[in-house]
């Protein structure tokens, strides 16, 4: 059998393990992000957004955070997922299994951020079939909307690989999304066009890599974006290769797996 | 690396193999040993000794500092993959996904090394039987006794059909009908051509499987030699003996020490050169009918005590204090 074959398989059953594992704690994994988002639609779109005039132009408030929020929950949902789930491994060190095996690194990184990337991919779908109870979305340009989606989904399974690599405890991997992901994903743009905000709170505001994943799944959706489409899809690739260097760097050294 | 080659070249052969933790502990003082293919080898040594950071290594769990160590004549830091394949590990700690199904383990743990689906469910199936689990196939991992759980290691070991199968402490903790029948297992699968590499604390479970043994302590080799050398070198030896009566004063009996333990139990230490008849008929003469006979320690237990405490007590172990122990 020849490496590449023997790649594949690995790859095909690592990502197998990690989508049978996403679907046998669905209740934890699936249900969650549906129902925190269906009361974000409800309090902010509904209640709070019918209070707000349109937003830039004809879109209501309700149109307008709809691309915002399903973003957020891609990101968050891949992130959780793979930095819970390698980080069980590790904990409980069935990782072992993997790392004695001849698998390559490169086949361990894309098996557990393929996993992440589908349960953020069915995460979104399920939110954004959830929004449409609530209000009308047309996709504008479709090929955007999924390059957006895959490569924001990509990034924060990445982050949340490198995160569970360095993590001693459950804590550690709790710690990111509170104080880290959260207040960047509430300060991305998901709720407000970063148009709105007075310098030096916009210039700050680009700095924050979220902001371009919500503009750019929004100009897919909606057509709008508060920041350059093809400035937007730089950021975001520079940030997919960047965090795919260091995981499969961390992963070379062995840093937090191999002594 | 060519077939030919491949089953040319030792079984494993480690070269000056160092290991320096990041705290500056030295695991491994630059160690050698060979394992030849098809051999039963037995690596003992106290806790602590450098046993499991040498499977590390070989198992690339552990990252040497120095050195090499080559399997079937692929070297671990050179191909790591080609030399994994080579390699089955059964570790001391368990470490599967207890949420996962003992089959779905062996089916993964067979994907990982490029085993086709279909190929992997017949091999789950041969050795889940073999090992007495396959009832137990679609039950939580979780769900398993410990002994389970570590024939389950051994299955999943076995899913690559490895050349080199480690056993770190697989039977610790395992009662000792379970530890028979793992036994078996692993003797008919050396029978079959797969090198075993053992680590145990049962010493008579080393002493009756393995051919070859490496005792190592403090991270230095301090004997490698065949089981039946090192066996030999065994000058004394201690029988508990269960008699009918004891008289108040113990006889004096030449090239052997007599101990009470009870009332109706004796404790004769004596050379390996003195016939148990002539012990049997010296005690006869004093009135003393023995009833039953048993060693007092396994001889390799014995042995290994000696070598350790010798290695202690002298520093790091030179050939000619090895030949003091010996004699």
């Amino acid at each position: 059998m020849s490496n590449t074959t023997a790649n594949l398989v690995a790859l095909n059953t690592l990502v197998r393990r990690e989508i049978v594992r996403i679907m046998r704690i669905w209740t934890q994994t699936l249900i969650p992000p549906a129902i925190t988002m269906t009361l974000y639609f409800v309090i902010f779109g509904k209640l709070i957004g019918s209070k707000i005039g349109p937003i830039q132009g004809h879109f209501s408030y309700m149109q307008y955070i709809v691309p915002g929020l399903v973003m957020m929950s891609i990101i968050t949902n891949s992130y959780g997922n793979i930095s819970s789930s390698f980080f069980g491994a590790k904990f409980s060190r069935a990782v072992e299994e993997m790392l004695v095996s001849p698998m390559p690194n490169w086949v361990i990184l894309l098996g557990y951020v393929t996993g992440a990337v589908a349960r953020g991919l069915v995460v979104g779908v399920l939110v954004l079939l959830i929004a449409l109870f609530f209000t009308d979305l047309h996709v504008m340009h479709p090929l955007i909307t999924f390059a957006s989606v895959l490569l924001g989904a990509t990034i924060f399974s990445l982050a949340g690989f490198v995160n569970a690599v360095y993590a001693k405890k459950f804590d550690d991997i709790a710690l990111v999304p509170t104080f880290i992901l959260t207040p960047l994903t509430y300060l991305g743009g998901v709720f407000y066009s970063v148009n709105m905000l007075a310098e030096p709170w916009q210039a700050i505001s680009r700095a924050n890599p979220i902001l371009y994943m919500v503009n750019a799944f929004r100009f897919g959706v909606l057509g709008i974006s508060d920041v350059h489409l093809g400035v937007a899809f730089a950021v975001m690739l520079g940030f997919a290769v960047g965090l795919s260097a260091l995981a499969l760097q961390l992963l070379k050294r062995g840093v937090g797996l191999r002594s | 690396m060519s077939l030919q080659s491949l089953s040319s070249a030792p079984a494993l052969v480690v070269d000056n193999l160092r290991k320096v933790y990041g705290n500056g502990v030295e695991a491994l003082k630059g160690i050698s040993l060979t394992v030849q293919p098809g051999d039963f080898f037995a690596l003992l040594g106290p806790n602590g000794a450098g046993k499991s950071t040498l499977i590390g290594i070989l198992s690339s769990l552990v990252n040497s500092t120095s050195g090499d160590a080559k399997v079937f004549g692929v070297s671990v830091n050179d191909d790591r993959s080609a030399a994994m394949r080579l390699i089955g590990l059964v570790p001391q700690e368990i470490n599967f996904n207890q949420f996962e199904k003992p089959f779905d383990i062996c089916v993964n743990e067979a994907g990982f090394y490029g085993i086709p689906r279909k190929e992997a469910a017949r091999r789950a199936e041969k050795y889940l039987k073999e090992l007495r689990l396959w009832d137990k196939a679609q039950m939580q991992a979780r769900t398993l006794s410990g002994g389970m759980k570590r024939r389950l290691m051994i299955a999943r070991a076995m899913m690559n059909e490895p050349k080199l199968l480690i056993l770190d402490e697989p039977t610790a903790g395992v009662d000792i009908e379970i530890r028979r029948s793992m036994w078996q297992f692993v003797s008919a699968i050396n029978a079959a051509g797969t090198t075993v590499i053992l680590t145990t604390h049962y010493l008579e479970e080393a002493e009756s499987l393995c051919r070859n043994i490496a005792i190592i302590d403090h991270g230095t080799i301090i004997e490698n030699t065949s089981m039946k050398r090192l066996l030999a070198t065994l000058d004394v030896e201690t029988f508990v003996l269960d008699v009918i009566t004891i008289p108040d004063e113990l006889p004096n009996l030449p090239n052997v020490t007599l101990r009470r333990r009870d009332e109706h139990t004796l404790e004769a230490e004596m050379a390996r050169s003195h016939d148990l008849n002539s012990l049997f008929a010296q005690l006869s003469t004093h009135g003393i009918m023995v009833t039953s006979m048993r060693n007092k320690t396994n001889r390799l237990e014995e042995l290994f005590v000696r070598l350790v405490e010798g290695g202690r007590g002298a520093g790091r172990m030179s050939a000619s204090n090895k030949s003091e122990i010996r004699a």
